[in-house]
């Protein structure tokens, strides 16, 4: 439905001195389920996170496109949903007031219906007018993927979505990455055989450890 | 992207009049920094260079205690993240500014009226220039507390840093306030204070332009 | 190797050659000093003072610079070659402030006396004070190097207004202050000519001085790199 585009030319990346990854190549360009892996400290969440413009690479460019046009550093992260076990949303406000003001200063439309439908999907409807402090670490995972979907992005990055998460949980987030995979493309970064179960394409982190050209 | 920025603003706003966090040490700072000089002071008449002087040193210390907040608290609740997903780094500055910009005028201006109250030499004779003064001297504050506060709060350092680094950076801005406002209080006209006005206002533009270009990299890591 | 001799033999002219020269009234040997107004015996200790401080512009200078380049390319040696700079600058920063503190207090009567300059090279001992002090708080090198970047680029901007505030605020007693008639013995060259020439000499001595010290403070800090980096591989 979309033609959203991810490219990654030469994309390198250390840490002070450290390699993490270089010379990684790849192009997702048909809307699906793409997975990311490796071990422990291997650089997933980096590379998700150069992947969504929060960090800078060394070396390489990263190449958002909308039907074939590029899309300017300041606005990709309309276009981006964002999951990860380090997101933390606003302790001291609502779980619908977080994402009504996430709407605003995005400077987009808050989509009511939308954000109730993701609400019921991710079973929180009953609480969403509770203070997230009150939410336990489950429902804080669950409420991460409505802000990641809620402005119906067309590139979504799962960072470990499985955390925290009870069977229930779980099934709804499987549920739902089907059926967004089929309209948008979505990036898994995990371990979870039953996360990379769902990728059609895996990028082996620990394929890309060595200095190249 | 105003809007935006405003919409960043109004969430720092009312997560302000839940928590209440800066605003609550602000105000007792103010307190408690006025009186300590008021104490000190006791029955000794000071004269007006001292009286300007120790303005700007109350008003340097309270914004040192408060505007760094702007970052740290998002820093320290681990929602940076949060924000670098919703907005691009301008509209993150922008927000923030605007709060300190706020915040700034808001504690500086009680404190002018305390002054007017409990010193007697704080008798201003050209009003227009120590506005002109307020107004420029507040939005040099502001920017250059923002953007130091920026960088505070990427450090992890905790608030002792804060004034170290802000303090060579105000330097420049804070002498030349203290010039105007004893130019203010002996009724020297804007004309014979072209020459200090003209500095505050490039220092203001300066830092503006400086702090929007870098703040792309604070903010990506 | 060769050079490294003649920057001996070149201090350590100058250094008994500044000490070490009479003064005199009227000059005719060439290793005679004229006797300047005001400054008499004092006047030496201008073969060390302006240097250090000429070298500490250098190296502040330089230390923006590396840290602009760090911004632009992210390479990690931009910020050691800046931090060098930094290191070293800070040295003479504070001999600058000596030996300015020494001649202030026989040419001025007082060590410190709040003129336009010392003000300034206050505030440069706070800027790259604070600098310091921002590095050592930071574990991470990245954040280290980009933080501290940048904080050198928002202090860099500002000392042009320490140039062009502190005469205006406060009166000037260094030469070449905006009240001040006598323009002193470098601008309007009451040295006679040998005098000018130990003083270049010197300036040139210092300024090798600072290229070497900071090459060789730059080489052993990638050394120490690469030893750290060898022990956690053993």
């Amino acid at each position: 439905m979309s033609n959203y585009s991810l490219e990654v030319t030469q994309l390198t990346k250390y840490f002070g001195r450290r390699l993490i990854f270089s010379n990684l190549n790849f192009k997702f360009v048909d809307n699906g389920i793409y997975g990311v892996s490796g071990p422990n400290g291997s650089g997933k969440s980096t590379l998700v996170k150069i992947l969504a413009g929060i960090i800078g690479a060394n070396k390489g460019k990263v190449t958002h496109s909308i039907n074939g046009n590029e899309i300017i550093e300041e606005k990709i992260h309309n276009h981006i949903g964002f999951v990860s076990p380090y997101l933390v949303l606003y302790e001291e406000f609502s779980a619908e007031e977080n994402l009504m003001m996430f709407a605003k200063i995005r400077g987009v439309e808050y989509n009511k219906q939308r954000v109730d439908y993701l609400f019921e999907k991710f079973l929180l409807l009953k609480r969403k007018d509770d203070f997230v402090k009150t939410y336990s670490s489950g429902m804080k995972q669950r409420l991460k993927f409505i802000f990641a979907l809620m402005h119906s992005p067309q590139l979504i990055i799962l960072d470990e979505p499985t955390s925290n998460l009870d069977d229930e949980g779980k099934n709804s987030v499987y549920e739902i990455i089907r059926e967004e995979g089929k309209k948008n493309i979505i990036l898994i970064a995990s371990n979870e055989r039953n996360d990379l179960e769902l990728c059609s394409e895996t990028i082996f982190l620990e394929n890309y450890k060595q200095i190249t050209g | 992207m105003n809007s935006k920025a405003y919409n960043l603003f109004l969430k720092d706003f009312r997560s302000e009049l839940r928590t209440r966090y800066a605003i609550n040490a602000l105000a007792m700072f103010i307190i408690v920094a006025i009186s300590v000089i008021l104490f000190s002071i006791g029955n000794e008449k000071i004269n007006e260079n001292l009286t300007a002087g120790l303005f700007w040193v109350v008003i340097f210390f309270t914004a040192m205690s408060g505007l760094s907040r702007a970052f740290v608290s998002e820093e320290e609740r681990g929602t940076t993240l949060t924000l670098q997903l919703i907005a691009s780094p301008t509209t993150v500055f922008s927000g923030k500014l605007i709060f300190n910009v706020i915040l700034v005028f808001a504690m500086n201006a009680i404190i002018a009226l305390l002054y007017g109250t409990l010193f007697e030499d704080f008798v201003i004779k050209n009003f227009l220039l120590f506005l002109a003064t307020f107004v420029l001297g507040n939005i040099g504050l502001a920017v250059s507390s923002t953007i130091i506060a920026a960088i505070i709060a990427k450090a992890g350092a905790k608030g002792t840093l804060y004034p170290v680094l802000s303090f060579p950076i105000l330097l420049p801005l804070i002498l030349t306030c203290v010039q105007l406002t004893l130019f203010s209080f002996d009724g020297t006209s804007f004309d014979k204070s072209k020459f200090e006005l003209a500095i505050v206002v490039s220092y203001d533009v300066i830092m503006i332009t400086v702090s929007y270009l870098l703040f792309d990299f604070i903010w990506q890591e | 190797m060769v050079w490294k001799i003649f920057l001996f033999l070149l201090l350590a002219f100058v250094s008994v050659a500044g000490i070490a020269f009479p003064i005199v009234e009227k000059p005719s040997a060439w290793y005679e000093f004229p006797f300047i107004p005001g400054l008499e015996e004092n006047a030496k200790i201008i073969f060390f003072h302006v240097p250090t401080a000429w070298v500490t512009v250098i190296a502040f200078l330089m230390s923006t610079v590396f840290s602009f380049r760090y911004l632009k390319n992210k390479n990690l040696d931009d910020d050691l070659k800046s931090y060098v700079a930094a290191q070293l600058g800070m040295v003479f920063c504070i001999l600058a402030t000596v030996t300015g503190a020494v001649w202030a207090k026989f040419a001025w009567g007082a060590f410190w006396s709040w003129d336009p300059r010392q003000t300034s090279i206050f505030a440069l001992l706070l800027i790259y004070g604070a600098w310091f002090a921002l590095r050592s708080s930071i574990e991470s090198e990245e954040k280290r190097a980009t933080l501290s970047s940048v904080y050198s680029i928002i202090a860099f901007v500002t000392v042009p207004f320490f140039i062009f505030v502190m005469p205006r605020i406060m009166t000037g007693l260094h030469p070449g202050s905006a009240d001040d008639t006598n323009l002193g013995p470098v601008v309007n060259f009451k040295m006679n000519s040998n005098m000018l020439l130990i003083f270049f000499l010197s300036l040139i001595g210092f300024t090798i001085l600072y290229f070497w010290m900071w090459q060789v403070g730059y080489k052993s800090l990638i050394y120490k790199e690469k030893i750290q980096k060898q022990l956690l591989r053993g």
